[in-house]
C-alpha cells in the first residue's frame, strides 16, 4: 500500500473547459478517501488523473514517493473499479480476473492461486466459468472488485461504482466495501456524488465544487464544522436551512455585514407558539416513520423564509397551523453572505 | 500510434494526390506528333461544343433522374415491407442483397442476354402474353436500348437503396406512431407526417450516394450496350474513356476526365451542405 | 386486416421472384446447349449439358483469370483491413485537431469518380513498370477500398466503450496489448464484415482491371467476361457459365453473411 499525494493538480481541457483549478490532496498510506460532489465538478477527472487516464496540464501526482505524473497508467501498479465495470465481454470471469496479472508476467500458479483466493473471498466461484453477459448486476460488480483486488495494487480506485445498482444492493456493497478496506488495509480513492456514501465510507471526504476542494476532513467533523455553505448544504440530509441575517456588531462604529445563517433540521425543534425562538406557520407534514419531516415558513402568517424541522415521530403537529420554532443555539452555523465562507 | 497512423494514410493517399495533381496539369496536350503544345483551355471549350460530349451529358442526366427516381420509390417500398417483421424476413432480405454483390459487368450481360436478339426470354414472354405483337429488336433503337440500362441498374441497386432505408426506418421510435394513431391519423397520414420527415436525412443519404454513383456509371453501360446504338446511350464516363484509351487523346480526354470530376464533386459539395445541416439539425 | 397482411406478402414474393429471375434464366441458359438458347427459350429446363462449362475450361483456360481475381481482391482485403483497422482505431480514440476535416477528407477521396484519375493513373503505373501486373491493380484498389474501410471500421470501433480499454490500461496493458487483447476480439464481426465488403468491391471492380491489364495473363474476372469474344457469334453459353462461376462465391458469402453485410452497409452510412 502506498499514499497518493496530489500537488497543485490542474486540468484544463483544449477546448478551455477547466476541470482541476489546483488541487492539494494528501491520501495516507491504509486511508480511504472519498471525493465527492456534484456532476461536473471534477471528481471523476482527478481519479482519472491519479489512474493515469488523464494528463494533468499542471501539478503533479505522487504515489509513494513515486512521482507518476508522467508515467502511463499500466506501470502505476494502481486498481480501478468502473462505474460500469469494464467488464472483458469476451473472456470468462475467471479471465477477466486473471488479466492484470496475466499482463504483468505472473507465473501460473501465481494467477491460479490469487483468482480462486479472491473468487471465494466473493462468492464468484460458481460462476468463474460463465462471461460478464450471463451474470447479475450485483456478481458483476463483484467481478471488477475482484479484478481489483486480485492485482494486490499499490492504491484502489473506484468511480462510483455503486450507482448502478439497486437501493438494496447499493447498501449491501456499501458494507462489503467497508469490511474490504479494513481487511486489506488498502489506500483507497473512491468516487461518488452520493453524499451518503461519502459520509458512511469515508476515512476522510474531500468536497469538490468546480475543480477545487472545498474540504477535506474526517466525515463527522464536516457534518458538524463545514467550511462553508456549499459544503454545509452539501452533506447532511435533508439539506441545511439557510436563513438570510446578520451579527449585529456590540462596537459601536463597527460595519455589519450580511451573513447566512445555517442550521440543520435535525437541529431544529418544534414548541408550543410563542415559546421558541421564532414562530412559523405549517407548510407540508411528512411522515418519514422514524421521524416527521416537517415544512415550515416563517411568521406568523407564513411570508417568511422556508425552514425545514425533522421532529420525533409522536409529534402533533398539522398544517395551517402556527407553531414555535427553537433553533439550538449550540448547533448555529453562520456564514459570510458573499463568500459563503464560516465564520 | 499517432506517427505511424499518418504515415500509413501519406502512403495511401500519395498516389491518389498525385494523381489528382496530374490530372490538373492537363494544359499539355497529349498528341505525340504535336511534341505538347500548351493550349490552355481550348480543351475545354471544344468539350463544351463537342455535339458529342453535350450528348453524353444528357444521357447521363437522363439515366440518372430515371433510376435514382425509380430505386428511391421502390427501394422506400420495399424498406417499408421489411421493416415489419415476418418470418422469411432473412431470406428476402438475402435475396434481395445478392443483385448488388455481383460484379456490374455480370449483371448488365444477364440483362443484355434476356433481351437480346428476336428471341430473348423477354421478348418471348412479352410475346406469350400478349403484350406485344412483334418481337422488339431492344439495341437497335436508342429509345428501347435504354429500358435494360435503366431496368438492370434498377435491378442492381435498389437493394443497397432500401437497406439504407430500412435502416433510416429502424431508428424511428415506435411510440410515435403509437401517439400519431392515438390521435387519429390513418396509415397514409402516418406515413407523411411520421415517416417521411423522420426518414429525410436517410432519404438524402441514398439520393446522394446513388445519384454519384449514376452519374459516374461505366461498367454497365460497356457491357451492355457498349453505349449504342451507335452513341445515343454513351455516359460521360465511357465518353472519357474513349476518348482517352481508345481514341488516345489524352489531352481532351483528360479535360473530359477533369470536367467529370468537377462535376461530381460539385454535386458532392451540395451533399455535404445539405447532410451536413441535416444531421447537425435533427440529430444528437 | 386479413387483406392488408397478404398484399405485403404478395408484393414481396414478386419481388424476390424478381430479383432471381434474372439468376435463374441465367443457370438455366449456361447447362443449355447452344443451339436451343436462342429458339424457343423457356424457363421451364429441358436438356442440360456441361458444354459450355468445359468450354470454358478447356478452350478458354478460364482458370487464369480466377486465379488473378483471386490474388488481387485477397491481397487488397488483407491489406486494407489490418492496414484500415489501425487507421480507423487512431481515428476513433485520439484526439488531435483538424480530425474532423481529415475523416472528410477521407471520405471525398472515396466519391472521386474513377474515371478522372485513370489517366494520370495509368501513366504512373507505366512510368512504374507496373502495367499488367498485380500490383499495378493491388495499388490503386488499395486508394479506393482504404475509405470505405476505415470509414466502416471508424464507426465500428467508436461503438465500443473506451472503458475497455482503459480498464486493460490500467490493468497493466500497453495501448496496443490493450488494442490485440481486448477491443479487435470485440471487432471480430465489424472487421469480418469490413473484410466482405473489401472483397466484394475488389472483385467486382472493373474499370481499373479493364485499363491496367494488356491480355488474359493479368485480367481479372470481370474483365475476361466481358471481353469473350467468339469466332463468328457472341459465346452466350460461355459467358453466361463463366457469369455463374463468377458470382459463385461472391453470393455464397452474401447469403452467408447477408446480417452482417446489412449492418456493416447502413451502420456506416447512416448512424455515421
Amino acid at each position: 500500500m502506498a499514499s497518493v499525494r496530489l500537488e497543485g493538480v490542474q486540468k484544463t481541457y483544449p477546448n478551455g473547459h477547466v476541470a482541476a483549478k489546483g488541487l492539494d490532496l494528501d491520501v495516507a498510506d491504509g486511508e480511504f478517501m472519498v471525493l465527492v460532489g456534484p456532476s461536473g465538478c471534477g471528481k471523476s477527472t482527478a481519479l482519472r488523473m491519479v489512474a493515469g487516464l488523464e494528463t494533468p496540464t499542471g501539478g503533479r501526482i505522487l504515489i509513494g514517493d513515486r512521482d507518476v505524473t508522467a508515467v502511463p497508467p499500466q506501470d502505476r501498479d494502481i486498481a480501478m473499479v468502473f462505474q460500469t465495470y469494464a467488464l472483458y465481454p469476451h473472456m470468462t470471469v475467471r479471465e477477466n480476473l486473471a488479466f492484470g496479472l496475466r499482463m504483468r508476467g505472473a507465473s501460473r500458479e501465481v494467477i491460479d492461486q490469487r483468482v480462486t483466493e479472491a473468487a471465494r473471498a466473493l462468492a464468484l466461484d460458481a460462476v468463474l466459468d460463465r462471461k460478464p453477459a450471463q451474470l447479475s448486476g450485483g456478481q458483476r460488480q463483484r467481478v471488477a472488485l475482484g479484478r481489483a483486488i486480485v492485482r494486490e495494487p499499490k492504491v484502489f480506485l473506484f468511480d462510483e461504482p455503486l450507482s448502478n445498482l439497486d437501493a438494496k444492493l447499493r447498501v449491501e456493497t456499501r458494507a462489503e466495501l467497508a469490511r474490504l478496506h479494513r481487511r486489506l488495509g488498502a489506500t483507497i480513492v473512491y468516487v461518488t456524488h452520493d453524499q451518503e456514501e461519502a459520509m458512511t465510507l469515508g476515512s476522510r471526504v474531500a468536497v469538490m465544487r468546480d475543480g477545487l476542494l472545498q474540504q477535506v476532513a474526517p466525515p463527522m467533523e464536516m457534518y458538524r464544522r463545514p467550511a462553508n455553505r456549499f459544503v454545509a448544504e452539501f452533506v447532511g440530509s435533508p439539506a441545511m436551512n439557510f436563513l438570510p441575517g446578520s451579527i449585529v456588531s456590540q462596537t459601536p462604529g463597527a460595519v455589519n455585514h450580511r451573513n447566512t445563517l445555517g442550521i440543520r433540521p435535525h437541529d431544529v425543534t418544534l414548541v408550543p407558539r410563542g415559546a421558541g425562538t421564532l414562530d412559523a406557520l405549517v407548510d407540508v407534514v411528512e411522515p418519514r416513520g422514524s421521524e416527521l419531516l416537517v415544512y415550515l415558513r416563517l411568521g406568523t402568517d407564513g411570508s417568511g423564509p422556508e425552514l425545514r424541522a425533522i421532529t420525533p415521530p409522536e409529534t402533533v403537529v398539522e398544517a395551517e397551523k402556527v407553531v414555535g420554532v427553537r433553533l439550538d443555539p449550540a448547533r448555529l452555523h453562520w456564514f459570510e453572505a458573499e463568500t459563503g465562507r464560516r465564520i | 500510434m499517432a506517427p505511424a497512423f499518418l504515415t500509413i494514410l501519406l502512403v495511401a493517399l500519395f498516389p491518389l494526390a498525385w494523381t489528382f495533381w496530374e490530372s490538373l496539369h492537363l494544359h499539355d496536350l497529349r498528341m505525340p506528333w504535336l511534341g505538347r503544345p500548351f493550349v490552355g483551355l481550348n480543351n475545354y471549350i471544344d468539350a463544351i461544343g463537342d455535339p458529342r460530349f453535350r450528348g453524353a451529358l444528357y444521357h447521363t442526366l437522363f439515366f440518372a433522374a430515371a433510376s435514382v427516381t425509380l430505386e428511391l420509390v421502390i427501394g422506400l417500398w420495399l424498406a417499408l415491407a421489411l421493416n415489419r417483421a415476418f418470418r422469411g424476413r432473412g431470406l428476402v432480405r438475402a435475396a434481395v442483397l445478392v443483385p448488388w454483390a455481383i460484379p456490374t459487368v455480370v449483371s448488365a450481360l444477364l440483362w443484355r442476354f434476356m433481351f437480346e436478339g428476336q428471341t430473348g426470354i423477354v421478348n418471348a414472354a412479352l410475346l406469350d402474353l400478349g403484350v406485344i405483337g412483334e418481337p422488339i429488336v431492344w439495341f437497335i433503337q436508342p429509345e428501347t436500348a435504354w429500358v435494360p440500362v435503366i431496368l438492370a441498374d434498377v435491378w442492381k441497386t435498389t437493394p443497397f437503396v432500401a437497406l439504407l432505408l430500412l435502416a433510416g426506418l429502424q431508428n424511428i421510435d415506435a411510440s410515435l406512431y403509437e401517439a400519431a394513431r392515438i390521435d387519429g391519423a390513418s396509415a397514409w397520414r402516418q406515413f407523411r407526417h411520421v415517416t417521411l420527415p423522420l426518414l429525410k436525412p436517410a432519404i438524402l443519404v441514398a439520393l446522394i450516394f446513388r445519384t454519384l454513383d449514376a452519374f459516374r456509371v461505366f461498367d454497365l453501360i460497356y457491357a451492355l450496350t457498349g453505349g449504342g446504338p451507335g452513341t445515343s446511350t454513351e455516359p460521360i464516363a465511357l465518353y472519357t474513356f474513349n476518348a482517352l484509351l481508345q481514341n488516345l487523346q489524352f489531352g481532351y480526354g483528360s479535360a473530359l476526365s477533369v470536367i467529370v470530376f468537377l462535376v461530381t464533386f460539385g454535386l458532392a459539395m451540395v451533399y455535404i451542405r445539405f447532410l451536413g445541416a441535416e444531421l447537425t439539425g435533427s440529430r444528437r | 386486416m386479413k387483406g392488408r397482411k397478404l398484399w405485403p406478402a404478395v408484393a414481396l414474393v414478386l419481388l424476390v421472384l424478381a430479383s432471381a429471375l434474372p439468376f435463374y434464366w441465367a443457370v438455366l441458359a449456361s447447362f443449355t446447349p447452344e443451339a436451343r438458347l436462342f429458339r424457343g427459350p423457356s424457363l421451364v429446363p429441358g436438356e442440360l449439358v456441361l458444354e459450355h462449362y468445359r468450354a470454358l475450361f478447356t478452350q478458354r483456360n478460364f482458370w487464369i483469370p480466377i486465379r488473378n481475381s483471386l490474388i488481387v481482391a485477397g491481397t487488397t482485403t488483407a491489406f486494407c483491413v489490418a492496414v484500415g483497422a489501425l487507421c480507423a482505431y487512431a481515428l476513433a480514440r485520439l484526439e488531435f485537431r483538424g480530425k474532423l476535416p481529415l475523416l472528410g477528407f477521407i471520405l471525398a477521396v472515396g466519391m472521386f469518380p474513377q474515371i478522372s484519375v485513370v489517366s494520370p493513373l495509368y501513366m504512373l503505373l507505366r512510368f512504374l513498370g507496373l502495367i499488367n501486373t498485380y500490383p499495378g491493380l493491388i495499388l490503386p484498389y488499395l486508394t479506393f477500398a482504404m475509405p470505405l474501410t476505415v470509414w466502416l471500421l471508424v464507426g465500428f470501433f467508436r461503438q465500443l466503450p473506451a472503458e475497455l480499454e482503459e480498464a486493460a490500461m490500467v490493468d497493466g496493458a500497453s495501448r496496443l496489448r490493450a488494442f490485440g487483447e481486448v477491443i479487435i476480439p470485440l471487432a471480430l464481426p465489424g472487421l469480418a464484415t469490413t473484410a466482405i465488403l473489401t472483397f466484394v468491391y475488389s472483385w467486382n471492380e472493373f474499370l481499373f482491371a479493364l485499363s491496367f491489364t494488356l491480355g488474359p495473363e493479368r485480367q481479372t474476372v470481370p474483365v475476361a467476361i466481358a471481353l469473350f469474344r467468339g469466332m463468328y457469334q457472341v459465346p452466350w453459353g460461355q459467358i453466361l457459365a463463366a457469369a455463374v462461376i463468377a458470382t459463385a462465391p461472391v453470393t455464397l458469402l452474401v447469403l452467408a453473411f447477408q446480417r452482417r453485410i446489412v449492418q456493416g452497409l447502413t451502420a456506416g452510412a447512416v448512424k455515421g
